[in-house]
């Protein structure tokens, strides 16, 4: 592409304390172009941005060139002027006030006590609007808005202050494919008005269809840019952790037994509807559906947090009534909320506390005190039994590395002897290398006889883990697949449709 | 949801709006005496200290914080004035001045220590509270002064006349600076830029930040504003009990935050207008009153405060709750 260049970075670092969070990097983004620019949770990503944002300042040495004028560093404010906009993951909007307020809130600072020039913020409003060939109700308020259109108004905001690089953190992680399409459909628009857009990322996402450039960072450095037809899934899983990643599909047919956990036309209004399934021992069930499918809100009815207006639930054949989630964990129902980095450690909390933090009632006496002693052997049974390398149970959980936290909190779940765990999302946030590690700890549950439910919007997590597949759509059960019969290419149709 | 529902729980105003109705039916039924001009001018002056506190309180709340020192503020520039006034005969108008610069300090500490501890803002103005009136009580000896002058304690008539019944119907200075308070809350919330930066950090700090509002001067603003009010009330308040006392208002803040909370106005912060503050304030006077005129002990209201909060907040939660129910059905 022939393009200018808008953006280059030359030999730039940025040291906190003693970890480099970036090095030596050398970097350009060409106006008007689209690039994606991926590595996993820690690869230097967001100090990058927030780099760029003007939050931080790089180390001495570096010199960012913005349109031929040369930059040690820079502050929010010049960040701004030189037209560099950020839209973060959560959007940054105020959903308390109106589409027209949200785009144009620049013109209504300073100055105190004078009014909002609210034809200048309409006339900003419309042209970023047309700018995307959007139109929303300039008066409805953001919080009333769903998703997508969300996005909409963050980026008229970035258009509206004159943006000409825009930074989109994770934009598509809550859209479905026809979202996505309208996303890609502006951004296609403003690419021709010569914004560059960078995508960021954790993974490779639909957004590469339209991406000329990828670069990969891992742990600080710069991995490569790379012409975007030449990536893939794989080639950049490998390109992000420097290691390849065999994906095999691990369906299993398992023999028809009794089952687990049955669950027969359930039912609450508003969330999901005549949901049936059955869940055998040592079977894992992927859940897959987009965010506001109803998949939390089955799981949380399924755990008892919230109750069934129809249909009902069996454990090993017999009825199962929830009244709170004290029945459900009493029946041998484990849940694990969505939860970043860990399977719901406290990483400040020593060893022995997470793991018996599930069976303290099990650990008191006959006064309801709990015995140090007895709760330090209980720990210590579980560490040699799971081979947790550690110095000694008293220690914080956050000392330890990934894989042995893992088993950390298969030692805490394994000691509810739970007979179903329903896993929510287990893997949000979590980059390449420890979601294997996750995987790992599920596959050694269901081995052990545990029958689990995996929720996931991800379609490669539950078609190489899950032995069969439900696909939940608008509250209802809309498919059911055998990952090897059907292939993930499939899959993701049938997810994104 | 039906779509009566989805009126009664969409807005808390029309809610509110609608309770208000019903109640003013109710009663103007069972006594003759309530939907009179001079019952209803005498109910207005007599909220309009509560109003005039619950404007500030309403600022506050949108800011998304909360403050509870408020009526040791208005105590310390009440007493302030009367003895400046009194004591020292300093003109009124300097003394007025200064008591109000008094409030607006106040109020700056709360924001000054809200923003530099970045704790909740509930906890400093318990603090603050304590120490404000413990202070109040120290330099004073909790000695009122009653002779207040006459302007102040015998109040200023802007209207005066006599209805067909005989009762005398005043328009006093509590009515018209209650009137000018929520005529200028409303213009500075919505017509002013700082007051749409105060919805705007209300309703999501962090982003906030993130766009360069200027988040000392939104909590700076927010506090002092209140500060300046509760001065104000305290003015109008000593006026109407003719003295100024140390501790007169201790105990009122619940009764403003009902106010302000019964009009709509989040404690989590971003919502709330003016209209729900005139609201709530009319609703809680017609129920007091209404009582009042039906002979029940007013030890009771405390109760009808307290039931009226948690309906209003059953019902906001309800509202929330059946708008993400929506929400889940129609992204599916």
């Amino acid at each position: 592409m022939a393009a200018a260049q808008f953006l280059a970075l030359t030999g730039i670092g940025k040291r906190f304390g003693g970890t480099k969070a970036l090095d030596a990097i050398d970097w350009s983004v060409e106006s008007g172009e689209v690039h994606c620019l991926v590595g996993e949770n820690g690869s230097g990503k967001s100090t990058l941005i927030k780099m760029l944002a003007g939050v931080h300042a790089p180390d001495p040495g570096g010199v960012i060139t913005i349109d031929g004028a040369a930059y040690d560093r820079l502050t929010p404010h010049q960040a701004k002027t030189l037209g560099i906009q950020v839209i973060f993951q959560d959007l940054s909007l105020f959903p308390n006030l109106t589409v027209l307020e949200n785009i144009a809130i620049d013109l209504e600072l300073g100055a105190a006590l004078k009014p909002p020039p609210l034809a200048a913020m309409r006339a900003a409003a419309l042209a970023a609007l047309a700018r995307l060939d959007a139109h929303l109700p300039l008066d409805a308020r953001v919080g009333d808005l769903p998703v997508a259109q969300r996005q909409i108004v963050a980026i008229c905001r970035g258009l509206a202050t004159n943006a000409r690089l825009l930074f989109m953190d994770e934009p598509t992680a809550s859209l479905t494919r026809h979202e996505v399409d309208l996303l890609l459909e502006s951004v296609r628009r403003l690419k021709a008005q010569g914004v560059a857009i960078v995508f960021v990322s954790h993974r490779l996402e639909e957004v590469v269809e339209i991406a000329e450039r990828v670069t990969v960072l891992r742990d600080g450095r710069l991995v490569g840019t790379y012409p975007a037809a030449e990536i893939d899934d794989h080639r950049l899983a490998e390109l992000m952790t420097g290691s390849r990643i065999e994906h095999k599909v691990q369906a299993r047919r398992l023999d028809a037994t009794q089952p687990t956990l049955e669950v027969r036309n359930a039912g609450r209004s508003g969330e999901f509807v005549d949901v049936s399934f059955a869940l055998h021992p040592g079977e894992i069930l992927g859940l897959i559906g987009l965010l506001g499918a109803g998949r939390t809100e089955l799981a949380l009815a399924l755990f008892g947090m919230t109750p069934l207006e129809s249909g009902e639930i069996r454990v090993n054949g017999a009825p199962l009534k929830l009244r709170a989630n004290r029945d459900a964990v009493a029946a041998g129902i484990a849940y694990v909320s969505e939860d970043r980095l860990s399977l719901g450690l406290n990483l400040r909390q020593s060893i022995a506390d997470n793991v018996s933090v599930t069976v303290l009632d099990d650990l008191t006496d006959r006064f309801g005190l709990i015995s140090p002693g007895d709760r330090s052997r209980m720990a210590t049974g579980w560490v040699e039994r799971l081979g947790i390398r550690i110095s000694h149970v008293d220690a914080p959980v956050h000392t330890l590395s990934g894989g042995n936290q893992q088993r950390v909190v298969l030692a805490k779940w394994l000691a509810t002897d739970p007979k179903v765990l329903i896993l929510d999302s287990p893997t949000v946030g979590v980059d390449i290398r420890n979601k294997q590690g996750i995987y790992d700890v599920v596959r050694e549950l269901a081995a052990r006889g545990v029958a689990i439910l995996l929720i996931s919007d991800e379609v490669p997590e539950v078609y190489f883990n899950a032995d069969r597949i439900l696909h939940m759509r608008d509250g209802r059960i809309a498919g059911s697949f055998v990952p090897g019969e059907t292939s993930e290419h499939a899959l993701a149709e049938a997810l994104y449709a | 949801m039906p779509k009566t529902l989805r009126f009664v729980f969409g807005r808390t105003e029309a809610a509110l709006g609608a309770a208000i109705v019903i109640t003013a039916i109710v009663l103007s039924l069972s006594s003759p005496y309530f939907l009179t001009v001079a019952n209803l001018v005498d109910l207005v002056e007599a909220y309009s200290v509560t109003t005039i506190l619950a404007a500030g309180v309403f600022v506050v709340l949108v800011s998304g914080g909360i403050d509870i020192s408020f009526t040791a503020t208005a105590s310390a520039a009440q007493y302030l004035a009367a003895y400046l006034i009194v004591s020292r005969g300093v003109p009124a108008v300097s003394a007025l001045a200064l008591a109000a610069l008094l409030g607006i300090a106040l109020g700056s500490i709360n924001a000054l220590l809200t923003y530099h501890l970045r704790v909740v803002s509930i906890i400093v103005t318990i603090a603050t509270s304590s120490i404000y009136y413990a202070l109040l009580i120290y330099f004073t000896d909790a000695q009122e002064i009653y002779n207040l002058p006459d302007w102040w304690s015998n109040g200023v008539s802007f209207f005066r006349t006599e209805t067909a019944a005989g009762d005398i119907v005043r328009i006093t200075l509590p009515i018209v600076v209650m009137i000018a308070v929520l005529a200028l809350t409303h213009q500075l919330m919505n017509r002013s830029r700082i007051g749409r930066q105060v919805y705007a950090f209300g309703g999501n700090p962090e982003a906030a930040s993130r766009v360069g509002i200027n988040i000392l001067k939104v909590q700076l603003f927010a506090y002092g504003y209140l500060g300046l009010l509760a001065a104000i009330a305290g003015f109008i308040q000593a006026g109407r009990v003719h003295q100024a006392v140390p501790t007169a208002m201790n105990g009122q803040e619940l009764n403003v935050l009902a106010v302000a909370i019964l009009g709509g106005a989040s404690l989590v912060g971003g919502i709330g207008s003016t209209g729900g503050v005139i609201l709530g304030v009319l609703f809680l006077a017609m129920l007091q009153n209404g009582l009042n005129l039906l002979g029940v002990s007013s030890y009771f209201f405390g109760v009808v405060t307290g039931l009226a909060i948690l309906a209003s907040i059953t019902m906001t939660g309800l509202a929330e709750k059946y708008a993400r129910r929506r929400r889940v059905t129609r992204t599916g």
